[in-house]
């Protein structure tokens, strides 16, 4: 009987319409999401020019990409995330208010993205550099003695056959990005770890929130795995699986 | 072709690249680094480290970085091992368990376990009168004991897994010619199985270690005193907005190099296959 009660008024807690706090927290987790996409996917494009930067870029160009993959994997994200909120958003006030504009209110939605695209860029860098050289040079060389321009050459030949490698790697990334966006509760940002909180303090029920966000984190991960997985499959379709010839 | 580690060398037409560390290239990148040394101890505002109180409030803060760091490496270990064993050979009713638990520390953020474990375990506990009365509780009323909980479960459900592949890894016959021998199964796990799982982990413990390093900070949110949290205190008592951030960069930029050189010294004492 007392179990019922406590399971109902929890449920309660968690309903969608005002009293509950159900919309509150699929609020929080949407802009997780969102954050979380944004950063992945700044965290590929300046993981695919670090790749090919670490590889065939110039003796300078090396140089300095090893130094911003290997101070972003040595410092915690949360110091990074506070030393480049910060500056990003002054340095931006900066530039406008020296070019004569008024001041701007940067929001932390786009200061986030910003920020975690940084990190991931780092460790995206060191995952596609991997699956990048485990194209078979051959096809590399075939490619270029056809006389194929750079750009036609990555997109057709270097990115589609190094995708079957990176995939696991990438798939570990998104996750560890859903998980960071948990950090910008910090900076004060209402992701879903932050806005749990506030429930959860405003209530007094800690087990409740904390477990719901934990499940809805959950759900993404296991949901995101599976969908890696079959994207590996559709990426490795054209391979001979050892063993199957 | 494979004298060459990048393809870069067999394309680049450019000119040779000048040999050894020192490069041409690599001395103007140092003396940029000099000078930004140079102005930033110059221009920015170091003042604050002069003051003796902050001065050991950031040795407190370090040393308490460290021991975490430290403790929870361990512990979670010890709980990996048996984690990773239960999903590399136990029978089901083990191997799912452990499972479950890796799947659940890996899927959900850090922050969120501390969190559920400082808020959630604090609120219950001062309502039960035997835990309130027992002589743990000034102990439980502070809030280490919730930080080193929580990153001891998230090593060792991160570990877990890595041990889980590295127990997968060791050979078969190194195990069946153990077996043949009559060696007892205790035996063969410590003398023959968990050291050759360990030397193959020993290379990626020393990236987790990195990586555990980088979220002690967290622990900061449950108000531990580490050196993030010192730092957080001088910003806020001084006003001053970067350098303490630049000092804990640099800190834990320090301790990830100590991090690794021990892990690569380490490395190089265990007796490598030879055949």
């Amino acid at each position: 009987m007392i179990a019922g009660a406590v399971l109902a008024s929890t449920l309660d807690l968690l309903a969608l319409s005002p009293p509950g706090w159900g919309a509150t927290l699929l609020t929080g987790l949407a802009k997780s999401v969102m954050i979380a996409l944004g950063a992945f996917g700044l965290g590929l494009l300046i993981g695919t020019l670090g790749a090919y930067g670490k590889l065939y870029g110039g003796p300078l160009a090396r140089d300095l990409l090893a130094i911003y993959t290997t101070i972003v994997r040595a410092v915690p994200e949360l110091i990074l995330i506070l030393i480049l909120y910060f500056a990003f958003t002054s340095s931006i006030n900066n530039l406008l208010l020296s070019w004569g504009f008024e001041r701007i209110q940067i929001s932390g939605f786009a200061a986030g993205i910003v920020v975690l695209g940084v990190v991931q860029g780092a460790y995206a860098t060191e995952v596609l550099r991997g699956a990048i050289l485990s194209v078979p040079s051959g096809q590399i060389e075939a490619a270029r003695a056809m006389g194929m321009p750079p750009l036609m050459l990555a997109w057709r030949v270097t990115l589609p056959q190094m995708l079957a490698a990176a995939i696991p790697g990438l798939a570990n990334l998104w996750l560890i990005a859903t998980k960071d966006t948990a950090l910008l509760a910090v900076v004060g940002f209402a992701e879903l770890t932050l806005v749990t909180r506030q429930a959860a303090s405003t209530t007094k029920a800690f087990f409740t929130f904390f477990m719901a966000a934990g499940a809805l984190y959950l759900i993404i991960s296991i949901l995101s795995t599976l969908l890696f997985a079959r994207l590996e499959a559709w990426a490795r379709r054209g391979q001979v699986r050892p063993g199957t010839s | 072709m494979q004298a060459n580690p990048t393809p870069s060398q067999t394309v680049s037409a450019g000119p040779a690249p000048v040999q050894g560390f020192w490069a041409t290239r690599r001395i103007v990148l140092a003396l940029i680094a000099v000078a930004l040394v140079g102005w930033s101890v110059t221009s920015l505002n170091w003042s604050w480290l002069a003051n003796p109180k902050y001065q050991a409030l950031l040795l407190q803060g370090a040393w308490n970085t460290t021991w975490i760091l430290v403790v929870t490496m361990v512990l979670g270990m010890l709980l990996a091992i048996p984690l990773g064993l239960a999903q590399a050979a136990g029978p089901w009713w083990l191997a799912a368990p452990a499972r479950a638990f890796c799947g659940l520390i890996r899927g959900t953020p850090l922050l969120l376990q501390l969190w559920l474990l400082y808020y959630g375990l604090g609120s219950l506990f001062p309502s039960i009168p035997w835990i309130r009365e027992s002589d743990l509780w000034p102990i439980l009323r502070q809030a280490w004991p919730y930080a080193v909980l929580a990153l001891t479960l998230s090593v060792a459900g991160y570990e877990g897994e890595v041990m889980r592949g590295a127990f997968k890894g060791v050979p078969h016959g190194q195990l069946e010619a153990a077996r043949a021998m009559g060696m007892p199964r205790f035996t063969i796990f410590r003398r023959i199985w968990l050291p050759q799982a360990l030397q193959r982990v020993l290379p990626t413990l020393g990236g987790e270690t990195v990586l555990t390093l980088k979220a002690t900070p967290l622990v900061a949110t449950i108000t531990v005193v580490d050196i993030y949290a010192v730092s957080s205190r001088i910003r806020q008592d001084t006003f001053v907005v970067y350098e303490p951030l630049l000092l804990l960069a640099v800190v834990y930029m320090a301790i990830a190099g100590v991090i690794v050189l021990l892990f690569r010294w380490l490395e190089n004492r265990v007796p490598q296959r030879t055949a």
